[in-house]
């Protein structure tokens, strides 16, 4: 069998255009690697082993037409695949065929990608450890008794354990670049705007992001020009051109003439654990051997990160979610009455994190609560958001931990969402800002577990991000590092 | 001594917009598809979906604004409105709360020949739901077909005094939508529907009275009575020494009162919040000055021109500009034969008889036609009575009145010397007829009339006809 | 107004929920309030946070345009009732609204 899995996305999409390996080989050598180790990680939901043939088949006779072609990914199950069950790891979608393509799923099957299936995540993509599905548990590669991350844990640890060439995530509060870090690998939140919300389940209109997650910079590079770019079926999409030659950036760069600014609140004295601390340190450093200019800033009302958010993401949520009423589709619990037919729907059909939520946002909207929560969370956000277009006058980008510690023990933070929710505090600001952010490897702690490196940007400036994201990579060893095989359970 | 109660009514009017597509997707809108034929992910509320405005709708919506003088706000907002209803299928209504597009607008109406006017709050944007059929085997049936389509609500003041205030606030606004063709008017299928907040209080006094919520009214006449019930049922309380409660009630038409809906659900909690999925709604200036500039004369302002200029009565005026295309249809039949007073009978007593007004666009006579049969009768080339069966032959397709009054040898004789020798024979068969005529019976001069039209199948000149009757009759000539 | 963080009440956690149209078993309601309770608490510091005279963001995004007509997702009659719990003839069907 050709080692396909070893190869990155990029150095395997290049092969595939040249006719080297046949999209079908390759298909079904990731193919055979989930069958034989997924059962330990846990990442699918589905597997559409029969789908994926025949789009690899169809690649195999358009052989190099398409930037993907043949390229072997999986998607958050948030995604909406026409025909493909599509559950957002809910029992209230449990049996759920979507009846069209969301347009990033369209634009990858254009661009010739085989999708091997759908990913585990936590449900409706509320949660940081994965551990908020409906239907499994998905281990850490490095430490399968540990988180991937979440909420697209599934989709970090499928491209930790390579069991695809890439995969799609979307980010909310940190839910690429959390998972990304903690698995290891690299994600990229882009702009608000940036990619396309049409066909991907809601859970935050403001704040919901689709991204990239590879092994490398370049990989997500890749991945980022064929989804991003204006959509006439996303009102909030931008017309902002998508730059080229994101996927073949310069190899070994230097970042003379880059400011990179270091904001004080991103390292507390408490809940910093220090092996993350001194990586990033270190990983500093290494940006400024790179010719980087390191600029001491403040972003002062990044202390009220997590209460906006967790009163922004909840409200448009709890509308969000309205839909599940069991009436068109999703689980229906009979009642006696349509009242009944809709708590019973709903109370049986989410899990505990999103009815806490729901309950949540619900409230921040009600009557006689509206301004007291909702309305000042949104000031307040403003705030946040002008802390960054200050700091942003003066340094082209913001070094930041991605994640205040390594991969959690599953089961550890279950009982305590507000520890749970502390796991997103590095990233959620970025999010309220509508900012792109980007997480790549940054070493490993005393038990041998991935840090992430957070890099936030200008609107738009995905293509820095990554620039400074590959002469990273490029300079350190960190994106050869990658986990063991788990035990091979076969069924 | 009695106290003197005036009612205080103000309306919520919702249109529905004639636009093609539906307000947030490309579904088409047309009324009796099959049940939901005429739905997409998007209107089905399917997971994943996102609304992209439709320009029409807004266009539109500007349109009714700028007729009803509102100002219209550069940039607004669309917010969610939340509730669980299966008809709803995202669980919350798209529609505008805090900003809406236009505010601030005024409609002049008239009562009893006095013109009044009432404030118009704001006309705000919204997409409407769907139907639920209720079966009768315990269960609820969803279309979703009208989920979408694009509404304005146009929220009046508390202005209205009085129930005929009410309805003629309603009849304007009815007819100024219809002229602006950007809503059907059909009462019954809901294109036009009107839910009314009444309160009442003694004449004299300041603040108002505890404003109840009517709905389900779905004509004229309907809302003309139970806005009467209301404001006596309102009355009646508080004469009886009882309080106003503050509630919605229904319209129940077969039984003529309204009845309080059951309040099962606690009162509803809406929580609004803007919609983050749209952008702003920014209308450009160029934007409103095209929409200004295409604005059609309006109902009332076309009406007092009829009657100023064109010299119409107030009531031939006011059937004439009901419909926007009946005052079209008159005003180019006009402009070919500037005959108003006649066009206007021919078109009102004849046309209307056989069209109603609002297909008189797709009539098969032509405007050009009908003002050129009034020219003949004017022109005395046809009579009034041949000239009805030149408008049958014109309404059953047959041609333009010159084709029909030719092909057919219809042409008026009026030829004095033809008409007499005619006279002077039915004169010479009725003896006895002539007899009684000249012993007293003055009405059979009708009789020897007809006798002559008869021989001449219609044609003779009637004035002419009358006149030589008149004349051999009198012995003139015998 | 009633005290700004009261999820401890149980009638409004029971309230809260009746808007969502949630069913929360007692154990549920219990936790949930509790949990809920305590994550107002710490949401309540925004209150020393000074907001006057500024705009919420209510939208992190670019300004908008128009549908271009004729765009459409069309799906077939089949694929419109696929997933409904409950269809006939062509609609949704549900318990009888009342």
């Amino acid at each position: 069998m050709i080692p396909a899995a070893d190869w990155t996305l990029c150095a395997l999409a290049d092969r595939l255009a040249t006719g080297e390996v046949s999209a079908v080989e390759v298909t079904r050598a990731y193919l055979d690697r989930i069958e034989a180790l997924d059962a330990a990680v846990g990442a699918y939901l589905t597997v559409d082993a029969a789908g994926a043939l025949a789009q690899a088949e169809t690649a195999d006779r358009h052989r190099g037409e398409g930037p993907l072609a043949g390229v072997p990914i999986a998607l958050k199950d948030i995604f909406l695949t026409r025909g493909l069950r599509t559950t957002c790891a809910s029992r209230i979608l449990e049996d759920f065929v979507p009846p069209y393509d969301g347009t990033v799923v369209r634009r990858l099957r254009e661009a010739g990608a085989v999708i091997l299936g759908k990913l585990n995540m936590d449900e409706f993509a509320m949660g940081s450890s994965t551990e908020n599905s409906a239907f499994r548990r998905t281990g850490n590669p490095w430490a399968l008794d540990r988180t991937p991350g979440g909420s697209s844990g599934g989709s970090s640890a499928a491209v930790a354990a390579r069991l695809c060439a890439g995969s799609l995530g979307t980010d909310t509060g940190g839910s690429i670049r959390q998972p990304a870090a903690l698995c290891g690998i690299v994600g990229l939140k882009p702009t608000y705007g940036r990619v396309s919300r049409f066909g991907v389940v809601a859970f935050a209109s403001s704040l919901d992001q689709v991204g990239p997650m590879g092994r490398t910079v370049r990989d997500v590079g890749r991945l980022l020009e064929v989804v991003a770019g204006h959509d006439p079926y996303d009102a909030t999409s931008a017309a902002v051109p998508v730059p080229g030659g994101l996927g073949e950036l310069p190899q070994g760069a230097d970042l003379r003439g880059v400011r990179l600014g270091v904001p004080r609140e991103y390292f507390p004295e408490t809940g910093l654990q220090p092996a993350v601390e001194r990586a990033v340190r270190a990983a500093i450093e290494q940006l400024r051997d790179l010719g980087a200019e390191i600029v001491d800033v403040s972003l002062p009302h990044t202390k009220y990160a997590v209460a906006t958010y967790y009163l922004v993401a909840p409200a448009e949520a709890s509308s969000n979610l309205a839909r599940y009423d069991g009436v068109r589709y999703g689980l229906r619990v009979t009642a006696d009455d349509l009242q009944g037919m809709y708590a019973e729907t709903r109370g049986q059909g989410f899990g505990a994190e999103v009815k806490r939520r729901i309950l949540l946002g619900t409230f921040a909207l009600s009557a006689g609560y509206y301004d007291a929560y909702y309305r000042k969370a949104g000031q307040v956000r403003t705030l946040i958001r002008r802390d960054f277009d200050d700091v942003f006058e003066r340094v082209d980008a913001i070094v930041t931990p991605t994640s205040p510690t390594t991969a959690f023990k599953l089961g550890e933070r279950l009982d305590d969402p507000l520890q749970m929710y502390l796991a997103d505090i590095f990233t959620l600001s970025c999010n309220l800002a509508g900012l792109p952010g980007l997480s790549v490897p940054c070493g490993f702690d005393e038990a041998d577990l991935p840090i992430g490196l957070q890099l936030l940007g200008r609107p738009f400036d995905e293509a820095g991000l990554l620039r400074i994201g590959a002469a990273y990579e490029d300079a350190t060893p960190w994106k050869a590092r990658l986990p063991g095989d788990p035990p091979e359970v076969r069924r | 001594m009695t106290t003197r109660y005036e009612p205080v009514i103000g309306l919520e009017v919702h249109c529905q917009l004639l636009t093609d597509e539906k307000l947030f997707c490309g579904c088409p809108t047309r009324f009796g598809a099959d049940v939901n034929a005429q739905t997409c992910p998007i209107c089905l509320g399917m997971p994943g979906v996102l609304p992209v405005l439709n320009r029409q709708a807004v266009d539109y919506a500007v349109k009714a604004g700028l007729a009803l003088g509102c100002t219209v706000n550069r940039r607004s907002h669309f917010a969610r409105k939340h509730y669980f209803y299966p008809d709803l299928p995202k669980g919350y209504q798209i529609t505008q709360y805090e900003v809406p597009v236009l505010e601030h607008g005024r409609l002049e109406f008239d009562v009893d020949g006095v013109t009044m006017s009432a404030g118009i709050r704001r006309i705000h944007m919204e997409e409407d739901a769907g139907k639920s059929l209720h079966a009768d085997t315990g269960s609820t049936l969803v279309d979703l077909n009208r989920a979408g389509v694009p509404l304005v609500e146009i929220v009046g003041e508390p202005d209205l005094r009085s129930v005929d205030q009410a309805v003629a606030y309603l009849k304007a606004l009815h007819a100024i939508v219809r002229f602006l063709g950007i809503c059907d008017g059909n009462m019954e299928e809901g294109s036009f529907r009107c839910d009314a907040n009444v309160s009442v209080r003694p004449v004299g006094r300041a603040e108002l009275g505890t404003r109840v919520e009517i709905k389900n009214m779905n004509t004229f006449k309907g809302i003309h009575r139970a806005l009467t019930y209301e404001v006596e049922r309102q009355i009646a309380v508080n004469e009886d020494g009882g309080t106003v409660v503050q509630e919605t009630r229904l319209w129940d038409d077969a039984a003529g009162r309204t009845r309080a809906m059951r309040s099962k659900e606690e009162a509803h909690d809406y929580r609004y919040f803007p919609e983050p999925d749209l952008p702003p709604l920014d209308v450009a200036e160029a934007q409103i000055a095209a929409i200004r500039a295409e604005l059609p004369e309006l109902p009332r302002a076309r009406r007092q021109r009829f009657e100023r200029d064109i010299g119409l009565s107030a009531y031939d005026a006011g059937v004439l500009t009901s419909e926007r295309a009946l005052a079209d249809y008159f005003e180019a039949a006009v402009a070919v034969h500037p005959d108003p007073k006649l066009i206007s009978n021919w078109l009102t007593t004849e046309l209307l008889g056989r069209l109603p007004a609002e297909r008189i666009g797709v009539s098969p006579i032509p405007p050009a036609s009908l003002a050129r049969l009034v020219a003949l009768i004017g022109e005395g080339t046809i009579s009034g009575r041949i000239a009805k069966d030149v408008f049958e032959a014109m309404f059953a397709g047959e041609g333009t009145p010159d084709e029909i009054v030719a092909k057919r040898g219809l042409v008026q004789v009026s030829d004095a010397a033809s008409i007499e020798a005619v006279a002077r024979e039915v004169i010479t068969k009725n003896p006895s007829q002539v007899e009684q005529f000249r012993a007293g019976k003055a009405a059979l001069k009708g009789y020897f009339v007809g006798q002559v039209m008869k021989a001449m199948s219609g044609k003779a000149n009637p004035k002419l006809t009358n006149e030589i009757v008149d004349r051999l009759l009198a012995g003139e000539g015998t | 107004m009633a005290a700004r963080n009261d999820f401890t009440d149980p009638e409004r956690v029971a309230h809260v929920a009746k808007l969502a149209r949630l069913a929360l078993t007692p154990e549920e309601q219990a936790v949930l309030g509790r949990q809920l309770a305590d994550i107002l608490r710490a949401v309540d510091e925004l209150a020393e946070v000074d907001t006057s005279g500024v705009e919420p963001t209510a939208f992190a995004g670019p300004e908008g345009t128009f549908r271009a007509p004729g765009q459409r997702v069309a799906i077939t009659n089949a694929e419109r009732l696929a997933n409904a719990p409950e269809a006939t003839a062509g609609a949704f069907r549900v318990p009888r609204v009342l």
